[in-house]
């Protein structure tokens, strides 16, 4: 009833290089056409960075607050618990109690993880 | 029920007799990425004007109204401004990334933009697991905005970015954990079997307590996924100039602004594809009269409307709400969403089990 390819592309894979062909295209082109009708001026104030106006003071590419550092760990601890849990979730019916022993297993597993990341105070901001 | 794919198998067959195959699949490709190009340039232009007209109604005011009936090529003539102004060349920066930035940002929410489901048979990528893919290539938009951050050797613009890393990749957990609640619903991750599952029902209302939860779920990650609302910490202006992007000038920032606004349409067309059945027309079980009269509605207006729609909600969350501090934005998502969406999932495991869902 319902036919999904458009244009009866079976190759997905080709279909996503042209989008991702596509997006590069729509930036390119972009910046050529800025690039032929912007004007262009010099001044030495110009190129400085954009900070209320004052001259910038020591290194801005510096190293930086490590609360940011501790959040992307844990983020990584949980995107791999999705990844594992999407293969479940599709054949979850067919998986039967055995599949749904060994996802609760797994699931306990990272629920301990995040009430130990909780209890250590890895959640606060700090 | 409209079917699209009339019209591309027309023009399919209708180039195979004049072009050998190879040609053909060839122009068929650059007929998608020109397609692909301009709906979604048009789509981020009406966004714009879009959001500026429903701010304006919640401030009481009229909006854009001077170019064109009811300010309609506003935002042509903007995007026309913005490609003529200068593209400033700064000193001390690492020219590289800082070009490449927005190339990730503009693929990263391209190739989400491909995968959703515009239509009966106008759909353009259509993978097995189509959902994952599209959450896998959505997150590629982060990079790009910590490359933005860290290349343009500013200190607003590295705490915006990094304020941005944490709060995109904290969220993308929620709206993961939604996405696999609605997966074992559905029992499929392909976009096309997810529309077609809900063909009797929507999910929102199959899937029973849990599906709305993640539903509400959804909205707020989605939310602060594209930036905006009271998560607008990245770019808070009152506090960083422009976040991330303040370096940027010219079409160089259009990309950013273009990307922001397609996200919140591919965020609202997630949802519409996960909770309220895609392009699929509003049917009930029982009711033939009311269903035969809601098939003949095309389908690209159901999708269209009901990403509208939700995208109104979004852009009201973000002209009522005040903006979040950034201790609050994580506590937020890992005290509250996090366990709300492991609970959730669970919920909806039993759901399934016991049969309850309708």
């Amino acid at each position: 009833m319902i036919t999904l390819d458009i244009f009866g592309i079976t190759n997905n894979g080709l279909l996503a290089v042209t989008a991702l062909l596509t997006g590069f295209a729509l930036v390119a082109l972009a910046m050529w056409i800025a690039g032929l009708i912007s004007p262009r001026s010099f001044n030495p104030q110009k190129g400085e960075a954009y900070e209320c106006g004052i001259p910038t003071r020591g290194e801005s590419m510096s190293q930086f607050k490590v609360g940011y550092y501790l959040f992307a760990i844990l983020f990584l601890m949980f995107d791999v618990e999705t990844v594992f849990l999407f293969p479940w979730a599709v054949r979850m019916r067919e998986l039967g109690v055995q599949g749904l022993i060994s996802i609760a297993v797994f699931f306990g597993v990272l629920v301990l993880g995040l009430i130990y990341a909780w209890r250590k105070g890895a959640l606060e901001w700090k | 029920m409209q079917d699209f794919s009339i019209i591309t198998d027309a023009i399919h067959s209708f180039l195979l007799t004049y072009l050998p195959g190879w040609l053909t699949v060839t122009v068929e490709c650059v007929l998608i990425g020109v397609g692909l190009l301009l709906v979604y340039a048009l789509l981020a232009l009406f966004y714009i004007y879009y959001e500026r007209k429903v701010c304006a109604a919640f401030q009481c005011r009229l909006g854009p109204n001077r170019v064109g009936p009811w300010g309609l090529l506003q935002s042509f003539a903007d995007m026309f401004k913005i490609l003529i102004k200068e593209l400033i060349q700064l000193n001390n920066i690492d020219k590289f990334l800082f070009a490449l930035a927005p190339y990730l940002v503009i693929i990263a929410s391209m190739l989400a933009f491909a995968v959703l489901p515009w239509g009966n048979g106008l759909q353009i990528i259509d993978f097995n697991i189509g959902i994952f893919f599209l959450i896998a290539v959505s997150s590629i938009g982060v990079l790009g905005i910590l490359l933005a951050g860290w290349s343009s050797n500013n200190k607003f613009t590295l705490i915006g970015a990094l304020r941005s890393g944490a709060q995109m990749v904290s969220y993308e957990l929620s709206v993961g954990l939604s996405v696999i609640t609605m997966v074992c619903l559905a029992g499929t991750m392909s976009v096309g079997g997810i529309v077609d599952e809900q063909s009797d029902l929507w999910f929102i209302f199959k899937g029973h307590v849990p599906a709305i939860i993640a539903f509400v779920i959804y909205m707020i990650a989605g939310t602060a996924e594209c930036n905006r609302g009271p998560f607008d910490l990245p770019e808070a202006e009152s506090e960083l100039t422009a976040g991330y992007h303040t370096e940027y000038s010219g079409i160089h920032f259009g990309f950013f602004y273009l990307a922001e606004y397609l996200n919140l349409f591919i965020v609202s067309g997630v949802a519409s594809l996960l909770f309220l059945g895609g392009w699929m027309p509003l049917h009930i079980p029982g009711w033939e009269a009311f269903n035969n009269v809601m098939d003949y509605i095309p389908s690209v207006v159901w999708f269209l409307g009901k990403a509208f729609l939700l995208s109104f909600v979004i852009i009201w969350f973000k002209w009522t709400f005040p903006r979040l501090r950034i201790d609050q934005m994580l506590s937020l998502e890992w005290k509250y969403l996090l366990p709300i969406g492991l609970f959730n999932l669970a919920l909806m495991t039993c759901v399934i089990v016991f049969g309850w869902h309708f």
